[in-house]
């Protein structure tokens, strides 16, 4: 069996097999097709859940997106739990599990009810007025507690085992929505031949054509009808049909962002299956076709289960097959639930009574329901719900007051009107116009190539829906460059047809201050709440809305909005129009953050960058360190070392015998042109028309404000052409910042710029026995002092293949930087690997390279400087050209802060206590027993222990520093003060003859 | 340090060490789609303006293309358009394209980029779907046809695309970037057949 309620020849599962689920560890059957909602009601379940503020027992209101209260957790396994699913929209698969959520310790008995007997204390604004003071409980109580009782839903505590999927695609129409509109307009455009998508959030196209019994197209049945339409759309090479898409987010240019689930429906989704798609589509037009939502009335207790949207109960009759009760009564302001009223009662449930708020209503549905004896009630209201844990009766009144009569029901159906879902249209920048004789906002101002049509654009009736989306469809396509158009519009033959609605409170929502007539259901927010926040003053809707948290929660509104700002703007004396609508934002429904994030987690989440010498630094157990997006080599400890050790080894020995190190990453650009140095004379502070070609320079690059940008050796490979080199976390901006500089400065130039990082493989090999290393594998290139001096550069081969050769050193020791084409960078590293062993040469790291060049005060970009350093300040004044007339920087340098005095200077720091390493960014004092806040005049940039000094050596900005030599300053730090003296950058050969040693 | 170390040695005929092309031969086969690294081949990027294109073409034996997201090929080599003054030239032939530029005097730059990009090629009815998991571009036969050649990006990196066939593309990417890109594509691929 799948369910008591289960009527027999009703809905449109006549063969489906059955479905076995369980709620709340209760088993259940139900069958494939259904939606969690359908089964449950099926089986005669309407208490689904507990409200978010007051715990108040919650049924299911709707059949689709907008459901505001049955929101429920599914769970496959441990990794795989989801809260917060609507069960109006999870399809029910063989095995689905399913709980209920926000109660304790059970949905039935739910301790956290009490708030809603507490509720005159936990009204409007509630949050923003009681958690004041004191101000300390704040964030030990209040925050915590309020954390731990609000939200619905339990995150997930494990890795997220699925994946997800994103596409992008592009197309002439993009349709939204494929109820009848969206199919017309859809057949419409496919028939010219263009590229057509068309998506829908159900699994089933159909929209409205779900419920409405009543409607004939083209001879068939309106839902027999769609699923042919969309069958012969998805079988034509120009459509892609897309169903369980939502679109979620309007974008400009028409960018729309829609979520397919793909596989939550499924028992048992295959691991190849993505569980959600991410569809960035960019079409050339859209065409809006998202229907309308039903809106409820707002009087006492209507939130209590069974009590649910008029069109929703005949979707659960005439699509699941499921009757919502067996004894109900409908309360409505709108034609639409007489439909639903004789559908049910032709089913054969009992419909008590109609209640109709309006006065003297006529239609042929009003005719007819009396016809079938039901009994109909004009201008009277429902002014109470009876019942908890479901309704049992409703209490009928005069709308103008007099006599109650309480009538028992298991449950009510209501319907106060539709509401066009303009949100897509309202994202895409559109403005909304209000009609005021149908008191709707409808589409207005368009600011993309969109259009609506259907309900969503408050066009009434099935005919002239078809005939506007038919239309709008031919016109999208026409618009997009359609030639021609082949097609037959669809012929409506019958449908249903109703009348407006009412917006706002009815008579049994107040003004009583203890009556709770929900406006938002997922927020818990009553009339009373959007008449109290107008009382303590709010004004703009956008207040009223934030002060009453209505349309905020997850479902934003959907069924509450209209309702809120009608009540606001009765109590505020206003016309609709000038309270205003709130802004609708995506997504539309909610998104996964698995689909949004999509392929970006694992080693997708961010590029990681290796050299071509990596593996063999892997294989020797090298421990890497990050880099921006390379691994780099860290340090390369052998046996039993620690990383101190293995420092320490490999520093000694690069000045010993020598190192290898692995410079690849090091940014390269080739300047390439006749006006390749007038170009390098005007990015750096350098002199280089005079640099002849074979030789190389450091050169520094300012910014226009006149701080160090980034540095790095160049090398003049010929008249016009420099290999320039820069910082390893600066490749990409100092490429961006010299071909900016190009184009919009110095566009008369005919120079360009290529990168080569990644052509060349660099392997520096430093030390005393460096040459002896090279020499015997290269072949081409003098070696000697003469041929090949300190800071030159040759073009020869290294084991047979080109190198491009420089002899430079940042370690202070001779030394040379082996450039090789990348894919032969870890066989040239092996070459020289296998000369250096008959050496005892090491690999080394960043760290030791680190080490070597503070020994020597070389500067680190960015770790010494901090965009706030002029060469001045890093003592690099020799690398400025004085004699230049211009160049980027050069003003900046002259402005009176940058020469004034006490700027903070790079200078060296000895701690008194060799054996003591100072901590990077430690702050500098010049007298340790100032009272707190001391003032500080610096701080500590680099510092290392060095095994070659034997001591701690570091470096630091210092305020004047330059005129402090051989001074005492002190570090203060949680441990004691540190006394350290004012020494010079160079801790190491300070005449530097080792670069030729 | 002795002069000896220092001697200079005629130049060997081919090189003493291996070639190891990053990610050699990874292919990866999903339903309708097959991702395959494809073997080394030479490149130049080329920069040059209007007046040198006639020149360069005749010498590199291949029209240097003037419109955006096209190509030329011939004989092996393809030149991509990549900017109003900018292409990458690619030479599947074994013959060297910097070589054969390197007597136009009409101005010019040319930089041999052989080893900093990495291709993978990307083949099946499954190809384009499987490339647009993670590239914008609008990948159907009217708006990219065969030939068709763009600068674009693949999830977090700069690809260059070429539409070899039909169904078939050519993926061009730097050297560090490459297993980034070929296990986005192999992702992708496992979702083409949608």
């Amino acid at each position: 069996m799948s369910g008591a309620f289960r009527i027999p020849g009703a809905g449109r599962f006549k063969q489906a097999k059955t479905a076995r689920f369980s709620f709340d560890g209760q088993s259940y059957t139900g069958i494939e097709g259904d939606t969690l909602a359908s089964a449950l009601l099926a089986n005669g379940v309407h208490l689904v859940g507990r409200s978010f503020k007051y715990h108040r027992p919650r049924g299911i209101l709707s059949a689709g997106a907008e459901e505001p209260n049955a929101l429920v957790e599914i769970k496959r396994d441990a990794a795989r739990k989801t809260p917060n699913v609507r069960a109006t929209v999870q399809e029910l698969y063989d095995g689905l599990d399913a709980q209920s959520q926000n109660r304790w310790p059970s949905l039935s008995f739910d301790l956290g009810a009490v708030s809603d007997i507490a509720s005159p204390l936990l009204s409007a604004g509630f949050y923003y007025k009681t958690f004041m003071w004191p101000k300390a409980a704040w964030k030990s109580l209040y925050e915590p507690k309020i954390r731990a009782a609000a939200g619905l839903g339990v995150s997930p505590d494990q890795p997220d085992p699925d994946h997800y999927s994103s596409r992008y695609a592009h197309c002439d129409v993009l349709v939204l929505g494929g109820g009848a509109a969206g199919i017309a307009a859809a057949l419409a455009a496919a028939e010219t031949g263009v590229r057509v998508i068309l998506a829908d959030e159900q699994a089933e196209f159909g929209g409205s054509l779900r419920f409405e019994s009543g409607a004939k197209i083209d001879g068939q049945d309106g839902f027999a009808w769609a699923q042919a339409a969309v069958a012969k759309l998805a079988a034509m090479d120009n459509v892609r049909v897309l169903s369980r898409t939502t679109a979620f987010g309007y974008y400009a240019q028409n960018f729309v962002a829609l979520v397919e689930r793909v596989s939550d429906h499924l028992k048992a989704p295959g691991h190849d299956l993505a569980r959600e798609r991410l569809w960035q589509v960019r079409a050339k037009r859209v065409v809006l076709a998202s229907g309308a939502i039903e809106r409820h009335m707002v009087f006492a207790d209507n939130d209590r289960p069974g009590i649910m949207l008029a069109g929703a109960a005949r979707t659960y009759l005439n699509h699941y097959g499921v009757a919502v009760g067996r004894n109900v009564g409908v309360y409505t302001a709108n034609d639409s639930a007489y439909a639903a009223a004789i559908d049910l009662k032709k089913a054969g449930v009992n419909v008590a009574a109609i209640v109709d708020l309006r006065d003297n209503p006529t239609g042929p549905v009003i005719d007819e329901a009396r016809a079938l004896g039901i009994e109909v009630n004009f201008g009277r209201a429902v002014i109470r719900a009876g019942g908890k844990l479901r309704v049992s009766s409703m209490t009928v009144q005069p709308k103008n007051g007099g006599g109650e009569r309480t009538i028992p029901v298991d449950a009510i159906l209501m319907s106060a009107g539709w509401t066009p879902s303009v949100h897509l249209f309202s994202q895409s920048r559109g403005k909304v116009a209000f009609n005021d004789e149908t008191k709707r906002f409808v589409p207005g101002t368009y600011a993309q190539d969109c259009v609506s049509v259907g309900a969503c654009n408050g066009t009434d009736g099935l005919s002239a829906t078809v005939d506007e989306a038919y239309a709008a469809g031919a016109k999208a396509a026409k618009d997009a460059g359609a030639k021609t158009a082949k097609g037959n519009k669809p012929k409506v033959d019958a449908s249903e047809s109703w009348s407006r609605g009412m917006l706002g409170a009815a008579p049994g929502a107040g003004p009583d201050t203890t009556v709770k007539a929900f406006v938002d259901f997922q927020n818990d927010v009553t009339a009373k709440d959007i008449r109290q926040a107008v009382h303590e003053g709010m004004r703009s809707i956008e207040h009223v809305k934030r002060f009453t948290t209505n349309g905020m929660a997850t479902d934003q509104g959907k069924t509450s909005n209209m309702h809120g700002l009608a009540i606001a703007a009765e109590m505020l004396g206003k016309p609709i129009p000038e309270v205003g609508l709130t802004t609708f934002r995506a997504p539309y429904t909610p998104v996964t953050f698995g689909a949004i994030v999509s392929h970006a987690r694992g080693p997708l989440f961010d590029p990681t960058r290796r050299t071509a010498i990596h593996p063999w630094a892997e294989a020797q157990g090298a421990v890497f360190e990050d880099v921006g997006q390379w691994k780099r080599a860290w340090y390369f400890p052998k046996a039993g070392e620690d990383m101190h050790a293995a420092v320490d080894r490999e520093c000694v020995a690069v000045r010993k015998t020598a190192g290898l190190f692995d410079a690849s990453t090091l940014g390269k650009i080739e300047v390439v042109g006749p006006d390749a140095a007038k170009f390098m004379e005007l990015l750096y502070t350098n002199p280089w028309e005079k640099l002849e070609p074979g030789r190389c320079r450091y050169g520094i690059m300012l910014r226009e404000d006149g701080f160090i940008y980034d540095d790095g050796v160049v090398g003049r490979l010929a008249p016009d052409r420099f290999h320039v080199t820069t910082t390893t976390g600066g490749a990409p901006r100092v490429m961006n910042h010299m071909e900016d500089y190009l184009q919009t400065e110095f566009p008369h130039l005919n120079v360009w710029l290529t990168s080569i990082t990644e052509q060349w493989a660099v392997i520096a090999v430093q030390g005393p026995k460096s040459r002896d290393i090279i020499a015997p594998l290269v072949e081409g290139i003098d070696m000697s002092d003469e041929g090949l001096p300190h800071m030159s550069v040759r073009e020869g081969k290294i084991c047979g293949v080109p190198t491009r050769l420089f002899r430079m050193s940042f370690t202070g020791e001779r030394g040379f930087e082996v450039n090789v084409p990348a894919d032969y960078g870890q066989a040239v590293w092996e070459a020289l690997w296998a000369e250096g062993q008959k050496h005892g040469a090491a690999a080394y790291g960043t760290e030791a390279m680190h080490v070597l060049r503070a020994e020597k005060g070389y500067i680190i970009v960015g770790q010494d400087t901090d965009g706030t350093v002029t060469p001045n300040d890093a003592g690099l004044d020799w690398a400025v050209g004085k004699k230049k007339a211009d160049f980027v920087g050069i003003r900046g340098m002259a402005r009176p802060d940058l020469v004034a005095k006490g700027r903070k200077q790079l200078v060296g720091l000895k701690t008194k206590d060799p054996k003591v390493v100072l901590e990077e960014g430690a702050q500098i004092v010049e007298d340790p027993k100032q009272a707190i806040p001391m003032k500080m005049i610096g701080h500590v940039t680099s510092s290392y222990w060095s095994e070659n000094c034997g001591r701690s050596i570091a470096l630091a900005l210092v305020a004047g520093g330059r005129d402090r030599m051989g001074d005492t300053l002190y570090v203060p730090m949680p441990n004691g003060v540190i006394e350290v003296e004012v020494t010079g950058m160079v801790f190491f050969d300070e005449t530097g003859g080792r670069l030729n040693g | 340090m002795a002069k000896a170390a220092a001697r200079k040695t005629a130049p060997a005929a081919s090189p003493s060490v291996e070639r190891r092309p990053a990610l050699a031969g990874r292919s990866t086969t999903a339903a309708g789609v097959k991702v395959e690294v494809l073997p080394p081949a030479e490149r130049m990027s080329l920069r040059a303006p209007e007046g040198s294109v006639a020149a360069l073409s005749k010498a590199l034996g291949v029209t240097l293309p003037n419109k955006p997201k096209t190509s030329a090929s011939k004989g092996g080599r393809t030149a991509l358009w990549l900017g109003p003054d900018e292409w990458l030239v690619i030479d599947e032939a074994g013959n060297d394209p910097l070589a054969d530029r390197a007597k136009v005097s009409a101005l010019h730059s040319a930089v041999g980029v052989s080893h900093r990009n990495i291709a993978i090629s990307v083949t099946g009815a499954g190809a384009a779907a499987t490339i647009n998991a993670g590239c914008p571009q609008d990948l159907s036969l009217e708006a990219f046809p065969v030939g068709a050649a763009s600068r674009t990006i693949l999830g977090k990196t700069e690809i260059v695309l070429l539409r070899t066939a039909n169904e078939a593309f050519r993926v061009e990417c730097w050297r560090s970037f490459s297993d980034y890109v070929f296990t986005f594509l192999s992702e992708g691929s496992r979702d083409a057949a949608v």
